[in-house]
C-alpha cells in the first residue's frame, strides 16, 4: 500500500510552482536564449573532435576503431633526415588527409580513447552547422583550429594520484 | 457615450446578429488569451524558461502562428472511421462551449439570454460536451480514442455531480437560480451589516469554491485529472485521429470552456461583473463590467491553470474515489449547513 497523500505536501507544491514563477520573474530562467546569447555549455561538453596534427602518427587506430568509419586518413611514408650526424634517415609518416564526416559522427568519442599519441581531443565548440550536409565533412585544417577551443583538463579529486593530462599547445 | 450605450437598443434580427457575431469572435479570443497567458506564458515561468519568444512581440503572436499552421494541415480521417460523426464531433464539443457563454452575463444588460435558471442552464450545457467526447471516441475507430473516450465520459458524469451540488450552495443563499440574480445578491449583501465590500460568497461557501474549482479541473480533463488524455497511456485519447483544424476545435473548446467556468465561478463566488462602489444600476457597467469580470476570470483561471502546472495525474481509481467518497460528501454537507443556516438566521 503506498503511502496516502497528504494536504501539506499539496499546499507545499502549489508553494514551489509560484516561488519558481516568482524566481523566474525576478532573477530570469535558468535558461539562454540560444541565438541570441551565447550558450554556456559543460566545459567537457563533446561538442566536436579536435586534431593535434603533430601528434597524430597515421597509425589508423581511430578510423579502424571507429563504429561508423566516419574518419578517412590518407597517409605516405618518406626519410626524415637522421638526428645524430652519421645516422641512418627515420622513415616517418607524413599526414595527408585526415577527414572526420560529422554527419556521421554519433560522438562516441572511441577515436579520442583510443588515440595513443594524444592528437585527439574533445571541444566543446558546436556551432558548426551547415546547409548542406556534404560540407559536414571537415579536414585536418578545420580540426586543427578546434584545438584552440580545447579547455585544459580538470584536475581530479582529492586523493587521486592518476596523472592529469596535459592538452598539447 | 454611457447614455447612448444605455439607450441602444436595436430590433430584434440586429441585436440577434450582434450578440452571434460577439460571441463568435469571443469564444476564440478567451481561448487564445488563456492559451497565451498560461499554457504558454505562466507555464514557463513556473519551469523557470521564458516561452515563446519570436513571433510577435515577447513571442505574443505564437499561438496566431500556431492556429495558421493547424489550419495548414490535412484534414484527415481514419479509414474504418464513421466519417460523418467523427467529423461532427468536434462541432459538437464546441457547441456545448458555445452554449456556456450564452447565459454569463458580462454585465446587467451584456448578456446574450438573460436566464431566470441560468444556472441550471450553464451546468446542463456543460454536460453536452460528454456526447461530443462520446461520438470522437466511437467514430475514430481506433483503440486509444475509444479509450479515452471512456474515461473521459466517466469522469465527466462522476464531475458532474460535485460541482452541480457544490453551486447549489450559492443557490440557497441568494435565493434565485438566475447568474444576474446571483451577482446582484452579491453586490447589495452586507458582511454583518457592514456593505463596504458586498458579500462575495466565496466567504462562506468557501468549500463550494473548492469543489466547484476541482469539478472544472475535471470537467476540462486538465491535469491532475487529465487521464481521458493521458499521453503516456493513451497518446491524447478520443483526440489521438484528430488533425488539422478539427484537433484545433478541441483545443479552443477546451480553453474557451475553461474561461468560462472561470467567468461562472467568478461570477458565482467573487461577485461578477459588479465592483462595490458602484451601484449595479450605473450605466458605467456597460463597459466596467466586462473589465471587472475579465480580472476575475484572468484569476479564477490563474488557480485553475496554476493547480494544473503543479500536480501530477492521478489514476482512474482515485480519480473516481476522490468524486464519490471525498467531494460529493463533502458538498452534501455543504449545502446541509448551508441550508440550516439560511433558515436559522
Amino acid at each position: 500500500m503506498p503511502p496516502k497523500p497528504k494536504v501539506p505536501g499539496l499546499i507545499k507544491g502549489l508553494g514551489v510552482t509560484f516561488g519558481e514563477m516568482v524566481k523566474t520573474l525576478k532573477d530570469g530562467p535558468q535558461t539562454t536564449r540560444y541565438p541570441h546569447e551565447r550558450e554556456e555549455v559543460a566545459p567537457r561538453a563533446r561538442g566536436v573532435i579536435a586534431l593535434q596534427e603533430e601528434n597524430c602518427t597515421s597509425c589508423m587506430l581511430c578510423a579502424r576503431e571507429c563504429p561508423d568509419w566516419c574518419i578517412f586518413i590518407e597517409a605516405h611514408k618518406y626519410l626524415a633526415p637522421p638526428r645524430r650526424e652519421g645516422g641512418k634517415p627515420r622513415q616517418k609518416n607524413e599526414l595527408d588527409r585526415f577527414d572526420i564526416d560529422f554527419s556521421l559522427c554519433m560522438y562516441c568519442g572511441i577515436c579520442v580513447e583510443v588515440c595513443p599519441f594524444d592528437a585527439l581531443f574533445w571541444s566543446p565548440e558546436h556551432e558548426y552547422s551547415e546547409i548542406r550536409i556534404a560540407d559536414l565533412l571537415h579536414d585536418k585544417t578545420r580540426l586543427d583550429q578546434w584545438m584552440q577551443t580545447v579547455p585544459d583538463f580538470e584536475p581530479y579529486e582529492a586523493g587521486s594520484d592518476a596523472k592529469v593530462k596535459k592538452v598539447p599547445r | 457615450m454611457m447614455h447612448v450605450l444605455a439607450s441602444f437598443a436595436p430590433p430584434y434580427w440586429m441585436s440577434t446578429l450582434i450578440k452571434v457575431l460577439v460571441i463568435s469572435a469571443v469564444v476564440p479570443t478567451t481561448a487564445l488569451i488563456l492559451g497565451m497567458v498560461f499554457l504558454f506564458k505562466i507555464m514557463s515561468w513556473m519551469q523557470s524558461r521564458l516561452g515563446p519568444q519570436e513571433a510577435g512581440p515577447r513571442g505574443t503572436l505564437q499561438l496566431l502562428a500556431d492556429g495558421v499552421k493547424f489550419l495548414q494541415k490535412e484534414d484527415i480521417a481514419p479509414n474504418g472511421a464513421d466519417r460523418w460523426v467523427f467529423k461532427v464531433a468536434p462541432l459538437v464539443v464546441l457547441m456545448s462551449t458555445l452554449l456556456l457563454y450564452v447565459a454569463l452575463p458580462a454585465s446587467m444588460h451584456l448578456v446574450v439570454a438573460n436566464l431566470d435558471v441560468g444556472v441550471f442552464f450553464v451546468l446542463a450545457i456543460s454536460s453536452l460536451s460528454v456526447i461530443g467526447v462520446l461520438m470522437a471516441g466511437w467514430s475514430s475507430a481506433s483503440k486509444y480514442s475509444l479509450m479515452g473516450a471512456l474515461r473521459a465520459a466517466g469522469q465527466l458524469i462522476a464531475y458532474e455531480l460535485p460541482m452541480v451540488l457544490a453551486v447549489i450552495g450559492v443557490v440557497i443563499q441568494a435565493g434565485t437560480m438566475s447568474l444576474n440574480g446571483i451577482v446582484l445578491a452579491q453586490a447589495d449583501g452586507t458582511i454583518f451589516g457592514w456593505g463596504g465590500i458586498g458579500f462575495p460568497y466565496i466567504l462562506t461557501q468557501f468549500l463550494g469554491f473548492f469543489i466547484f474549482i476541482a469539478a472544472v479541473q475535471a470537467e476540462l480533463t486538465q491535469p491532475p485529472f487529465d487521464m481521458p488524455v493521458a499521453e503516456s497511456e493513451i497518446v491524447s485519447g478520443y483526440q489521438v485521429e484528430y488533425t488539422g483544424f478539427r484537433f484545433l476545435i478541441f483545443f479552443l473548446a477546451e480553453f474557451a470552456t475553461a474561461f468560462a467556468f472561470a467567468g461562472i465561478a467568478a461570477v458565482l463566488f467573487l461577485g461578477g461583473w459588479a465592483v462595490p462602489w458602484l451601484p449595479t444600476s450605473s450605466d458605467w457597467y456597460y463597459v466596467l463590467g466586462p473589465a471587472v469580470l475579465f480580472a476575475k476570470v484572468m484569476l479564477v483561471a490563474f488557480i485553475i491553470f496554476w493547480v494544473r502546472f503543479t500536480y501530477p495525474r492521478f489514476r482512474e481509481d482515485q480519480l473516481q474515489s476522490l468524486a464519490w467518497k471525498v467531494l460529493i460528501p463533502l458538498a452534501l454537507v455543504n449545502i446541509v449547513v448551508t441550508a440550516v443556516l439560511k433558515v436559522v438566521l
